[in-house]
């Protein structure tokens, strides 16, 4: 059984006049341990896509499993738990809580799913040591660089083990150096076994993944494995080269 | 466990803004500490009104002429009481045990060098302390032959000994009222200071002294004090009274009473009225007070739901549910509120105390009853939740993909 599942995944947004048809029936198999890029210029669908595998949004028609779970039958709140354990969120803007610091973070996940604190704390303070924040714990975000963000907002993606790590254009506000550095996390993430699945319109960050799978006007366009794929996926793999920035 | 972190997230945002956080909850505060400060004073009122009027008992009785009436009515008909209705009353009404009338006057009272302004002089028979239910502590009240002899006395409470500086033995000793020279025969007890009257420094003279001092004028309009033998008796007493005093004062049928008549209960029940309709229109005042502090509280809510649309956004992605959105955020407006509560208590409290102290007259001590302190806080939490639970749900209805691209 494959992590997702998604056959003829609708969504349409009704824009009063017109109806908008952002997806047009994806079909698309993506399994444990894999490492995706979901590549599309603006427009192509791939925002309303990243929205649905996360469930923040519902589809308007077809199918999505995700861990054999029928997403486009829960309600809310169930939604709300599946973020919680199965989705680990990284975003473009960090979208780390103002005036909290890196370990208070890092919890955030841990108290929606109800664990008490003392455990909260000792998994935060793994996790954030995982991505080389061990000596940042309690810097506030406004005092950290834009990579070191980055990487408090991976670890609190990761705080509460999910099964898919989802990142929409995680480099986006970042310079090229530290750009590197995150998306070498990110491969270590997946040598370790997580499923990483890259949103992003830059194919020098794509080419990190395994798998691309291209969209255009709402439908897979293509669906193919990358240089990548063919190299075993070594634990302790030095970085790949990077394509240099254009 | 996810309350105890909302509560905790919810300090931590008002500390975060902590300027903006005293001025919303600052009707709050204003509110609950007009209505403690008013509660503590009133309270304070009941309380010594219940204990002053209580010790009266229950088959005490009271009769002015009715000077209300007095004032507007002068077409009518001289008002007009006299100790004559009272021998009246003693005479043919059954059950009265003790009756005297008080002629209350002012003069200055003047020992040796020493003179002094008491706060009223009395007129009364020998069984004032019977009526009132208080005595001499020192000496005695005059008695019946006192009267009857037309002896010249006098009984003083303990201020007016020391102002004059009577001393230790103040007995014997030759005062004047007025142009009047008395002996002081004895010295009241202890009573205090209660309903603007100084119990210690009045002075105290045979009736038919007092109507010598104030004038023959002043016998037309005294007041009659009596004590009923038994409770059961009280109000049947009064329904006599008043047809045998309508009867002397010749009222005809339908024409209202120029006398008012009252127990110890229908004292304690008027002056129990007068508090409660000022607690009432306090409570009016305090109510819309607030009602604009809790305005005040939706609007700062709604203002900091909308600066934190992407600190919902990404609450909600890592898995908070619509109710512990819903909740942070109430609990936010509750705390506010809450800390107004404690706040306006303190500062209520405070002012009750202080109001007491400034204002002029004897007031009782500032008293603030638990059910205040529960009811301001209960307010307080109310306001929360009722003006709180819109900006909230605005909170918790937010969709998270609009959060999170929120600029």
């Amino acid at each position: 059984m494959p992590l997702i599942e998604l056959r003829d995944l609708h969504k349409v947004y009704d824009m009063g006049a017109e109806k908008v048809h952002a997806l047009n029936g994806v079909d698309l198999d993506i399994e444990r341990g894999e490492y995706v890029a979901i590549m599309g210029s603006s427009g192509s669908g791939k925002s309303t896509l990243m929205n649905l595998i996360g469930c923040l949004d519902t589809p308007s028609g077809g199918k999505y499993r995700l861990n054999g779970v029928a997403v486009e039958e829960l309600d809310d709140s169930a939604l709300a738990g599946i973020r919680n354990r199965e989705i680990g969120f990284v975003f473009q803007t960090f979208n780390l809580l103002a005036r909290t610091d890196a370990l208070h973070n890092v919890e955030l996940p841990l108290i929606y799913a109800g664990l008490p604190r003392a455990e909260r704390r000792a998994r935060a303070q793994r996790t954030l040591e995982r991505v080389g924040l061990g000596d940042r714990m309690h810097h506030q975000p406004n005092e950290l660089s834009g990579g070191q963000r980055q990487r408090v907002a991976i670890a609190r993606a990761l705080v509460n083990e999910p099964s898919l790590l989802l990142a929409d254009e995680p480099t986006g506000n970042l310079d090229t150096a530290t750009s590197t550095e995150i998306m070498q996390l990110f491969d270590e993430l997946h040598a370790a076994g997580n499923t990483v699945l890259l949103v992003t319109h830059e194919a020098d960050i794509a080419a990190h993944a395994h798998r691309q799978v291209v969209l255009r006007d709402g439908k897979v366009l293509e669906d193919h494995p990358t240089a990548r794929a063919s190299r075993p996926a070594a634990v302790a793999s030095p970085p790949a080269p990077v394509a240099p920035p254009a | 466990m996810v309350f105890l972190e909302n509560f905790r997230i919810a300090l931590g945002a008002l500390r975060a803004n902590k300027m903006r956080s005293i001025l919303t909850t600052l009707g709050i505060v204003i509110g609950v500490a007009a209505v403690v400060a008013v509660v503590s004073i009133v309270q304070g009122l009941q309380f010594m009104i219940s204990n002053e009027l209580g010790g009266l008992g229950a088959t005490f009785v009271l009769i002015d002429p009715d000077f209300g009436r007095a004032i507007p009515g002068v077409a009518a008909r001289q008002i007009k009481l006299t100790w004559e209705d009272g021998l009246a009353i003693k005479e043919k009404v059954p059950g009265v045990r003790y009756i005297t009338p008080v002629l209350i006057g002012q003069d200055k009272v003047k020992y040796r060098d020493r003179q002094h302004q008491p706060d009223f002089v009395f007129g009364t028979n020998q069984d004032w302390p019977e009526v009132a239910n208080y005595g001499v502590e020192h000496g005695r009240f005059f008695s019946r032959l006192d009267l009857e002899t037309r002896k010249k006395v006098t009984v003083v409470g303990s201020e007016v000994v020391e102002e004059l500086k009577l001393g230790r033995e103040p007995l014997g000793k030759e005062i004047y009222i007025g142009k009047y020279p008395a002996t002081v025969i004895g010295v009241m007890e202890d009573k205090g200071q209660s309903l603007g009257m100084n119990y210690n420094d009045l002075v105290y003279l045979p009736f038919d002294s007092a109507v010598g001092l104030f004038g023959r004028e002043s016998a037309n309009l005294v007041r009659l004090r009596l004590q009923a033998e038994s409770p059961e008796d009280v109000e049947q007493i009064k329904d006599q009274i008043k047809a045998l005093l309508r009867q002397r004062h010749k009222i005809p049928a339908g024409e209202p009473d120029d006398f008012q008549i009252a127990t110890q209960d229908e004292i304690l029940e008027t002056a129990g009225a007068i508090l409660r309709g000022t607690t009432a229109v306090v409570g009016g005042v305090v109510g819309i007070a607030l009602l604009v502090g809790g305005i005040g509280i939706m609007n700062i809510m709604l203002v900091s739901v909308t600066e934190r649309t992407r600190e919902i956004g990404t609450r909600k992605a890592v898995g908070a549910r619509r109710q512990d959105v819903l909740l942070q955020f109430l609990i936010e407006a509750v705390t506010l509120s809450l800390l107004g509560g404690i706040v306006g208590l303190l500062l209520g409290w405070g002012f009750g105390v202080l109001a007491v102290k400034l204002l002029p007259g004897d007031l009782p001590p500032a008293h603030v009853p638990l059910w205040a302190v529960i009811l301001a806080f209960g307010f307080s939490t109310l306001v929360g939740v009722f003006f709180g639970i819109y900006p909230a749900a605005k909170a918790a209805r937010l969709d998270p993909i609009e959060a999170l691209r929120y600029e």
